[in-house]
């Protein structure tokens, strides 16, 4: 610690030298946004509501022979997964951003990257955890073959909560733009890709009676990396974005 | 004041490669009310954001307790209550739920529960009423509120009296007083005249570099 601040008594000396909790600014922020959540039901509703609509639309459009179906579904449900994972992403942060609030977040003598994991944990529960739970359902629709669920729940897990993370990276770069939503799928569809690829291999192996171990591993590597790496980084784009 | 809380030292600010003002010197000492004057366009919101080390696009230095802000960055933030254009209350929370936030990310409560805070600024009865069924006014008061709950020593405030009515400034202008009375500092802009003794008017207009 610095110096005294001059003229002030020593009670308030001691309040103005500590700094805040972490646990509890995180926990605000999670809270808040939980909140803000719940009070929008019908937005956290769209990713859902589009995840169900395309995989009800599949057997209509393509066939609904057995067969064919339980070959594209591990395909298929990852996919539309994360086409609604990057539909929900746009609103990560556009709304603080407009109000203000982000504003405040950037200046809180708060770590930044705990707030940025905050947010995005908010975004993973009622975005990315719904989907995960849903998919089962889904694909009983498209008859994936029954030794595919159990590692379908647990890949959609695993692969969602990375697309949240590496998704907030994108959401924080285009924020401060007006028309944000085009760049940011460009910018976030070639990072996808990899967590696409072993997600739906996990499944498809599965489903042909091999192990999905690896897969799975590398999905939980891409987690863990993305946990570390994608708050850091989203919280400096957020940076350069305010400061325009 | 021989310890200065914030020294701006040969500050410029360019805008769209338009200099905005430069060569600015300024010493912030605790008890010390500035108001930051200028025409629109002068760079008075720019020269508050640079302050709340939102905006990196400055040349010059900022030393926070004679170190520079780079350094201590964290303890500044931790003095800092910053109320800009955007008054930053989510329209989906109730005012209670707003400052619940901020007390949770700041340094919270010092004199006064939310409770009280809230009707400090008036907004007693309302504590619950979602935000967006508040008027603009009101809703500025929520933000207003921090004021009471902060133990921040530095208050950077862009236009605070918006959409403020009278007896609101009234108060608010005690406020600033029993602030920098107590070993505080505020700067703001605002286009009104304050009703506060010793408040020091910096004028942009006169860092503004003649073009040649």
């Amino acid at each position: 610690m610095n110096g005294r601040l001059p003229g002030v008594n020593d009670s308030l000396q001691a309040q103005v030298t500590t700094l805040p909790g972490l646990w509890p600014g995180f926990w605000a922020t999670l809270r808040r946004d939980l909140l803000l959540a719940f009070r929008h039901r019908g937005e956290m509703a769209n990713p859902i509501l589009f995840f169900l609509m395309v995989i009800t639309m599949v057997p209509l459009g393509i066939s609904p022979e057995k067969a064919v179906l339980a070959m594209l579904a591990p395909g298929m449900l990852w996919v539309v997964a994360l086409l609604a994972t990057l539909l929900s992403l746009d609103g990560l942060f556009r709304s603080d951003f407009e109000d203000g609030t982000l504003e405040q977040l950037l200046i809180a003598p708060q770590p930044l990257y705990f707030q940025v994991l905050a947010k995005v944990l908010v975004h993973w529960l009622t975005s990315g955890l719904p989907l995960t739970l849903m998919a089962p359902l889904l694909g009983v629709m498209l008859s994936l073959p029954d030794e595919g669920y159990g590692v379908l729940v647990l890949s959609l897990l695993l692969g969602t909560a990375s697309l949240s993370l590496i998704g907030s990276i994108g959401a924080a770069l285009t924020v401060a733009l007006r028309k944000g939503g085009l760049l940011l799928s460009l910018i976030i569809l070639p990072l996808y890709v990899p967590v696409l690829i072993f997600g739906a291999s996990a499944v498809t192996s599965v489903v042909e009676g091999f192990p999905a171990t690896g897969q799975l591993a590398i999905l939980g590597a891409f987690l863990a990396g993305s946990i570390v790496l994608a708050p850091l980084a989203a919280a400096g784009a957020l940076r350069i974005s305010v400061n325009g | 004041m021989a310890n200065p809380l914030i020294q701006l030292e040969a500050l410029s600010c360019e805008r769209d490669e338009r200099v905005l003002f430069s060569g600015l010197d300024l010493a912030v000492s605790a008890g010390d009310v500035i108001q930051i004057e200028g025409p629109n366009g002068s760079g008075k919101t720019t020269l508050l954001r640079v302050l709340t080390t939102t905006s990196a696009d400055f040349s010059g230095e900022i030393r926070w307790l004679g170190q520079p802000l780079s350094r201590v960055r964290l303890d500044y933030l931790n003095n800092l209550l910053y109320i800009g254009h955007l008054p930053g209350i989510k329209k989906g929370l109730t005012p209670l739920e707003n400052l619940r936030w901020f007390c949770g990310l700041n340094q919270g409560h010092q004199r006064l529960s939310m409770e009280e805070a809230l009707a400090a600024v008036g907004l007693a009865g309302y504590e619950d009423v979602p935000c967006f069924q508040l008027s603009a006014g009101q809703n500025r008061r929520v933000a207003l509120a921090r004021l009471y709950l902060t133990p921040a020593r530095v208050w950077i405030l862009d236009e605070p009296f918006t959409a403020i009515d009278k007896q609101g400034v009234a108060n608010l202008e005690q406020l600033m007083a029993e602030h920098a009375a107590g070993g505080g500092c505020v700067v703001l802009t605002t286009h009104q005249e304050l009703d506060l003794a010793g408040v020091r008017k910096v004028n942009l207009l006169g860092y503004r570099q003649v073009t040649s």
